[in-house]
């Protein structure tokens, strides 16, 4: 047994599984409050790193800066910013006038727009894979651990901590985030007690619009390439993970990311690499025949 | 002018939005960025006259909601003229035979010696209105969303593919073969899936339909990898050697017997026992299931039935391509036969035949269309589950009528 490989392999599965996490929580916040499967949620993340690919470039093309981790924080904040656009516009066009309609219409008009964004950015800008700029440099206290955890993963796992520290405190503290809870628990009596419900939801499609972009940013930054279409397989990923942990658990979405992450570095290095998706899937449909809640969900029960 | 104020906002809106992605374009390799400011513009005054149209149309849809809502008795609106053809029988049949002897005849119209391009592109278009069809049931009817259907399509081709080139068996062994690999992969595919709500089972068929497309691409000894197989022997008639405009309209007459068969076939499960099952458990499943329909047979009916369809069709894909890869089965073909369905309108057959004819036969003869073709079909999809959830095509549903309104006036005294 390698313990070397084994731990190499846990380090990525982790940081993968972080990249997830963020991606996870838009959908099963999304998916807490209205029961929509949000499947354009991927492309807004394709969206946030366009986004900062696009600033980048502006950034370091018309010399504006040269500190890569400036730039990279800039261009993030733009990005986020964007990405928050388009996640609330996205609600308002697609999902907001289908409200009370039957649950199939808004999956589909969700699909539609998944594909309408994704063949946007295609025509506008690209179909081919992007080159994005390398902005994080090797800090030299990672030096020890750099077999293991690269500069970049580093980075990505504070940044996925520090967002989740602070949407729990979102979530647990401010105001917004208690009347989100109370939406989540029954829309009806939420708007009994005097919660403005549409900015409920506007606020958590901006939420998970805002993580699912951090997320682009920095897989892009770590993959160094992207392209029109990277939204898609992210976003099936990432609400797999959502249904492994538990769909409208946050803290499940958290762990099925990080468990789908390690499950799909162990298969790629151990079985096959080019088998990758096939035990994201294969987990996914596991999970969904033995255990339809999820590790942390609780069973529904289904009213008659 | 609440009106023009609130388009204004929305236009600038959009010109905020699209500004980074259509307006700057970096071009990392030659270190120079273009701006292309006209977009912006062109953004501004389309998305001004969007939003005009769109807050027109948002009231028109609410008012007259308001009115179906006041109207005593909707059960009394006025049929459409689909609606209308469909029930007068003696004018449907006559169209119908219209339409058939055009079909008939349609490879001599437009096929000439050795120029029979509009036939191959006709049996393209009608292969996937057998799929639309066939999808149509597992979706329109039964009310299930398989995200995933190309994958049973998959299956049919290369099992005729795989069959043909191992063992040499011939295009009508393999037909009915393709399809029954089909409903087969439909079967093991719904049994552990039953269970699931309709968008979990969304998501499943999508992941099936994803390693089906994963496996076909690595497993290259058996097939063929991202390659592909090619060399597939077309449809043999007899044993007769055909010319190349001779198989292809072969092959266009075998689709649309296949057609045929599919219509037929649709139709007449609609109004049987079965087809009314699918329909309740669409609706409402708790109330079906308590009214004592199986759910577990009905389900996986519609899913077998469904992927029937779509694998017998596969073989006749194969054998008109000659040619398969994994590259034919991706998601966006799924997505454009569930666009066939949603626009033609679900369950409404004579709506997703014109739909899919519609959808494969414009971006061939508009090419200018064809680049922008899948991100018009997300549009229309969103658009029309907001405007017309019904589809360009009102299915009409079998119902025992009774005049509600004279009963009415009958004990109005009382």
């Amino acid at each position: 047994m390698d313990f070397e490989y084994l731990f190499e392999l846990l380090c990525g599965g982790v940081v993968k599984g972080s990249i997830y996490a963020l991606i996870a929580l838009g959908y099963t916040m999304v998916y807490g409050i209205i029961q929509l499967i949000n499947f354009a949620h991927g492309e807004i993340y394709m969206v946030g790193a366009f986004v900062a690919l696009i600033i980048t470039g502006i950034l370091t093309l018309s010399g504006y800066s040269d500190s890569g981790l400036s730039v990279l924080v800039l261009a993030a904040v733009i990005a986020v910013i964007y990405a928050a656009a388009y996640g609330y516009t996205l609600e308002k066009i697609a999902y907001r006038p289908l409200r009370n309609a039957p649950r199939l219409s808004p999956l589909i008009s969700a699909i539609g727009a998944s594909i309408f964004l994704m063949n946007y950015v295609q025509l506008v800008q690209t179909p081919d894979f992007l080159p994005f700029p390398e902005l994080v440099p090797e800090f030299e206290f990672m030096e020890p651990l750099s077999r293991f955890v690269s500069s970049v993963d580093m980075v990505i796992l504070v940044v996925t901590a520090l967002t989740m520290v602070a949407l729990t405190v979102l979530i647990k503290y401010t105001k917004i985030g208690k009347a989100m809870r109370a939406t989540q628990q029954d829309m009806v009596m939420a708007r009994l007690v005097g919660i403005n419900v549409d900015r409920v939801i506007s606020a958590t499609f901006i939420i998970g619009s805002v993580l699912a972009a951090i997320a682009g940013v920095l897989i892009a930054s770590r993959t160094g390439q992207i392209n029109s279409a990277i939204g898609f397989m992210a976003g099936i990923k990432a609400f797999t993970a959502a249904v492994l942990g538990g769909i409208g658990n946050i803290p499940g979405a958290v762990l099925g990311a990080m468990v789908l992450g390690i499950a799909e570095t162990f298969g790629a290095g151990y079985i096959s690499s080019a088998y990758e998706d096939v035990f994201a899937f294969g987990l996914l449909v596991l999970i969904l025949i033995l255990r339809p809640a999820g590790l942390l969900g609780k069973a529904v029960k289904q009213k008659v | 002018m609440t009106h023009v104020k609130r388009s204004l906002g929305i236009a600038l809106w959009f010109m905020f939005l699209t500004l980074p992605l259509m307006v700057v374009r970096v071009n990392t390799v030659s270190r120079e960025i273009e701006w292309r400011w006209h977009n912006m513009a062109l953004v501004g005054i389309c998305a001004f006259a969007i939003a005009w149209f769109w807050q027109f149309s948002i009231e028109r849809r609410m008012s007259k909601l308001a009115q179906v809502s006041n109207d005593k008795h909707p059960e009394l609106k006025k049929p459409t003229w689909t609606q209308r053809l469909a029930a007068d029988p003696v004018l449907s049949r006559r169209v119908l035979i219209a339409v058939g002897a055009l079909a008939m005849v349609f490879p001599w119209l437009v096929s000439t010696g050795q120029n029979f391009y509009h036939v191959n592109v006709m049996v393209s278009a009608l292969i996937f209105v057998v799929l639309g069809l066939g999808l149509n049931i597992t979706v329109g009817l039964a009310g299930l969303l398989d995200l995933g259907y190309i994958a049973f399509f998959a299956v049919g081709a290369y099992t005729y593919a795989l069959l043909a080139k191992t063992f040499g068996m011939g295009f009508w062994t393999c037909l009915p073969l393709g399809g029954l690999m089909g409903a087969l992969f439909g079967v093991v595919l719904g049994f552990p899936i039953l269970r699931l709500r309709g968008d979990y089972l969304a998501i499943v068929t999508l992941g099936f339909a994803s390693i089906t497309k994963i496996v076909l691409e690595n497993w290259d000894t058996v097939f063929g990898g991202a390659a592909g197989i090619a060399n597939i022997p077309r449809p043999d008639f007899f044993g007769v050697e055909l010319t190349g405009r001779e198989k292809a309209v072969y092959t266009y007459y075998i689709v649309l017997g296949l057609v045929a068969l599919a219509v037929l076939v649709t139709t007449r499960l609609k109004n049987s026992r079965i087809g009314r099952a699918w329909m309740a458990l669409r609706e409402d499943e708790i109330a079906c299931v308590a009214m004592g329909v199986d759910m577990a047979r009905t389900k996986l009916s519609a899913y077998a039935l469904g992927a029937f369809w779509a694998g017998l069709v596969g073989v006749v894909f194969a054998a008109h391509n000659n040619f398969i890869n994994p590259d034919s089965f991706t998601f966006m073909d799924s997505a454009m036969i569930l666009a066939m369905v949603v626009l033609g309108g679900m369950g409404s057959i004579l709506g997703v035949i014109i739909a899919a004819l519609a959808l494969k036969l414009m971006p061939e003869y508009l090419r200018a269309f064809a680049e922008y073709r899948m991100l018009v079909f997300g549009a229309v999809m969103v658009l029309m589950m907001i405007f017309r959830p019904q589809g360009l095509i009102n299915d009409m549903r079998r119902k025992y009528e009774y005049d509600t309104a004279e009963r009415e006036d009958d004990d109005g005294g009382k």
